[in-house]
């Protein structure tokens, strides 16, 4: 990975409370997990950034250094790895992942 | 070529040695599996790093010929 492919990633991940990579877009996601995590987040009714790697192959190839992990989605908040969607489900159902984006101050809105 | 499910719980056993492992066929075409790792040696980790520890015993398959593993790891009750 490039020192300058970290760095684009690094400022998108600090310059946003909540960031997803992931596989499409969230109105189109490529790939189930990446659709998975979408729905999560909306369900949530978190705002938050997305980021195509499909588009970006530099990007693509550098998070799973960034954050030492295989897979795409990706999720960050507040600056920080928090899993994939996996990690994501399991705090979703135990309420980890509501508590978690209240704690940073991530703009959510219940879901009707 | 997919890989058998036996084959990925052996890997994860090899990298570590205390874990329990619970393969499932997700789509019946034994290529989107579900594993379900519980080891009491992730007592104390945060979840990213018990789930890094079994991407690590699998050796960089996962996300290659890996695609579709649905991870749940737990410590055992």
């Amino acid at each position: 990975m490039t020192d300058d492919t970290n760095a684009r990633i690094d400022a998108v991940v600090k310059n946003n409370p909540v960031v997803l990579f992931m596989k499409g877009t969230p109105l189109f996601p490529q790939c189930g997990f990446s659709s998975r995590a979408v729905a999560i987040l909306e369900r949530l009714g978190v705002a938050f950034e997305s980021v195509d790697v499909l588009q970006d192959q530099a990007i693509r190839q550098g998070i799973k250094g960034y954050s030492d992990w295989p897979t795409i989605p990706q999720l960050y908040v507040g600056g920080e790895f928090v899993g994939g969607s996996d990690i994501m489900m399991e705090m979703y159902e135990s309420g980890e992942l509501a508590a978690l984006f209240q704690n940073a101050g991530a703009a959510t809105a219940e879901a009707k | 070529m997919p890989m058998e499910g036996a084959e990925i719980a052996a890997l994860i056993k090899a990298g570590i040695p205390d874990a329990e492992v619970e393969m499932t066929d997700l789509a019946g075409d034994g290529d989107h599996w579900s594993a379900r790792v519980v080891a009491p040696s992730f007592a104390g980790m945060p979840r990213v790093k018990q789930h890094q520890a079994v991407y690590a015993a699998l050796g960089g398959r996962m996300g290659g010929v890996l695609h579709a593993l649905q991870l749940t790891t737990a410590v055992p009750k």
